[in-house]
Parts: C-alpha cells; sequence; structure tokens
C-alpha cells in the first residue's frame, strides 16, 4: 500500500482538497489499524515510504548516503517512539 | 451450488438493508430462486423496506427455537414469487440467535434456494458475527466517507478470519465493494473520496457504485426495493450490480456528474 501524500503540493503551499485530506488520513488509520490487528509489533506498512520521504527531504540540502541515516521505531508500555538519527557528512555546511 | 451471501459493513446506515433487499429481488428477477434473511435481530427493518411487515407472522428466531417451520415462516414476494422473505425477530433478547441454530435454518434454506442473501445488523457483536460466518462471498456495502471506509475495512479483517471458510481453511470469502451515496458532482470538487480512492485503500474489487438517489428514500416509503425503479439512477444501478454479480460484463454508468443543460449545448 503506498501513501500517496503530493508532496510538491504541500511544499507549494497548495491546499488539499477535502476529498485528499480524508484519504491520506484513511490511510494511516487503516494501516494501524490492520497493523494492530496482525499482531501488535509489525511496523506500520508507511514506514517504508515515511522514511524514503524524509532522506528525499534532507537530501535538498544535504547530500547524505544511505548508511547514515537510521530509523528505528520502539514500542514500551503501550509508547511509541520513532527514532531518527541522520549522520551529516563533515565537510556539509 | 446454492451461496450464502452477507450483506454487511460495520457502519451503520450505509445502505445494508437498501442493498439487500435490492439485490435479492434483482437475483430473483433474474430467474434465480432466492431467500433474504434479516439477522439484526431487535431492529428488523428488511420486512418494511420489501414491503411485507403486514404479512410476518413468523420469525428467523421463531424457527431456529421451533416454533414454527422454515415453511410457515418465509414470506412469499408478491412480484416476484421464487423471493422469500425471512424476517428478523422483535425480541430484546440479545442470544436469541445460537450458531447451531442459524446453521441449521440456513441449511435447510441451501436446500431450496440458489442463492441466500443475508442482511447483517450494524456492529461487529453477534448478530454481524453470525450473518458473515457462513458466507461464500460478501457485499461489503460502504459511503465515501471515513468512519464507514474504516469500519469496513475492519469488517474485511473479520471476513479474513472469523468465518466458517476462513477456520477450515476453505479458501477466502469472496469479497465484492459496494459504494453507495455517490455524489459525482462532489467527488469532482475534491468534497469527497472517489470511487478510485476506496478502492486503493480498502484493496476489494467493485462490484457496484450506487449514485446517492432521492429515489432511496421515496422507494423505501412505499416498501418497494429501489431496484425496481427504473426511472432512477440508483434502481439501474443495482440492475448492474446483479448482472456483474451473475458474471455479466457492464460498464458502471453513474461515476460521472451529470452534464447540465449549459454544458450539453456547449459541449463543457
Amino acid at each position: 500500500m503506498a501513501l500517496n501524500i503530493d508532496w510538491l503540493k504541500l511544499f507549494r503551499g497548495e491546499r488539499k482538497t477535502s476529498a485528499q485530506l480524508a484519504k491520506d488520513r484513511l490511510m494511516v488509520a487503516v494501516a494501524i489499524q490492520r497493523a494492530e490487528l496482525a499482531g501488535k509489533s509489525q511496523v506500520p506498512p508507511y514506514l517504508q515510504k515515511m522514511r524514503e520521504e524524509i532522506v528525499s527531504v534532507v537530501r535538498k540540502y544535504v547530500q547524505v548516503p544511505d548508511e547514515a541515516v537510521q530509523f528505528s521505531l520502539q514500542r514500551e508500555r503501550g509508547l511509541e517512539v520513532l527514532e531518527l538519527n541522520i549522520t551529516l557528512p563533515e565537510h556539509a555546511a | 451450488m446454492t451461496k450464502i451471501v452477507v450483506v454487511t459493513s460495520g457502519k451503520g446506515g450505509v445502505g445494508k438493508t437498501t442493498t439487500a433487499a435490492s439485490f435479492a429481488t434483482g437475483l430473483a428477477a433474474r430467474g434465480h430462486k432466492t431467500a433474504v434473511v434479516d439477522f439484526d435481530v431487535g431492529l428488523r427493518n428488511l420486512d418494511l423496506i420489501m414491503g411485507v411487515e403486514r404479512r410476518v407472522v413468523f420469525d428467523f428466531v421463531n424457527v431456529i427455537h421451533g416454533e414454527a417451520t422454515l415453511k410457515q415462516a418465509l414470506i412469499k414476494d408478491k412480484q416476484f414469487e421464487n423471493l422469500s422473505i425471512l424476517a428478523a425477530s422483535q425480541t430484546r433478547d440479545k442470544d436469541a440467535l445460537t450458531a447451531a441454530g442459524v446453521e441449521r435454518v440456513l441449511d435447510e434454506l441451501v436446500a431450496e434456494f440458489e442463492y441466500v442473501v443475508c442482511d447483517s445488523p450494524a456492529g461487529i457483536e453477534r448478530g454481524a458475527h453470525l450473518a458473515m460466518y457462513f458466507a461464500d462471498e460478501a457485499l461489503v456495502v460502504t459511503n465515501p466517507e471515513v468512519s464507514s471506509v474504516r469500519d469496513s475495512d475492519r469488517v474485511l479483517g473479520l471476513l479474513a478470519s472469523k468465518t466458517r471458510r476462513a477456520e477450515r481453511g476453505d479458501g477466502k470469502v469472496r469479497e465484492h465493494l459496494v459504494l453507495t451515496r455517490y455524489n459525482p458532482a462532489r467527488v469532482a470538487k475534491g468534497e469527497m473520496l472517489s470511487v478510485d480512492d476506496v478502492k486503493e485503500i480498502l484493496a476489494i474489487p467493485l462490484l457496484g457504485v450506487i449514485p446517492e438517489s432521492q429515489a432511496v428514500l421515496t422507494c423505501s416509503n412505499a416498501g418497494v426495493p429501489v431496484i425496481r425503479e427504473e426511472n432512477a439512477d440508483a434502481g439501474l444501478a443495482y440492475q448492474d450490480l446483479v448482472a456483474r454479480f451473475l458474471g455479466e460484463e457492464r460498464p458502471h454508468r453513474f461515476l460521472d456528474q451529470k452534464k447540465g443543460l449549459f454544458s450539453k449545448l456547449f459541449g463543457g
């Protein structure tokens, strides 16, 4: 399942239509619902896509290799923590 | 080989009973011996939508309890003699439906009919569970609206795990999406989820899109399944839906907004 968010439109500041907003919210709600029912500890399916999109935003400003990006999701006592580590190259501005 | 088809949705008020009534009527109109069963114990409504409320003598729970035979409880439709209706009971006893009782009644129906259509109550409690449990196929009725779509997704999860087919490893319950109360004009304006949006989220094959229509209310006022209203888009959309269910190829006719006189004249 793909998380179809038109990031270009978002960056240009164009307003999403009401239907697009509904779809975006549903994609996440349904993904979480399926993951919960499938057996808790699974990684939500949108996570990989989200990782790619965040990295692509970072790369607009700084060139980082794939291995410099660490992404993890932890669950502790009902609390979910999303951890994102990006090691910037030394010569970066 | 008889098919048991559940009409389900999770959310209430999205058009399950309207769909069950029209679907069953459409199957009968095309020559298939069909029974439609109301599983909404305590809140029966199928009898009203089918226009047989004054002819209910015995109901589903009476048959389960052995207070009446199935033959006594089945109401024959006046328009189509190969269509029968089994009304739900108005009892407040939540446990009136038992798995063994439902199975026995369905077995009897399967022996006599080609299609048994089960009209599920809203929710995911006992009535809804039993309505889907014995199904071979499912019509998942959904409105293009967030809460309905999420509830439908929840129901799809149940169809894949809490049914006899799933438990026996008999293959999946075949799922069909029925999108109701669709308003193409609002979709065009970006105000309503499109049929493609809903298909993408639920990821099941589309059986039919029923446009929002005033005819649905006027038909329910009269106790006539809307599929019999040939002058209404909703009626024609249900006829297409039944034809597709039976294997015919039919284009979806009501996905675009109707053109007004102005755009017809000027080619807009």
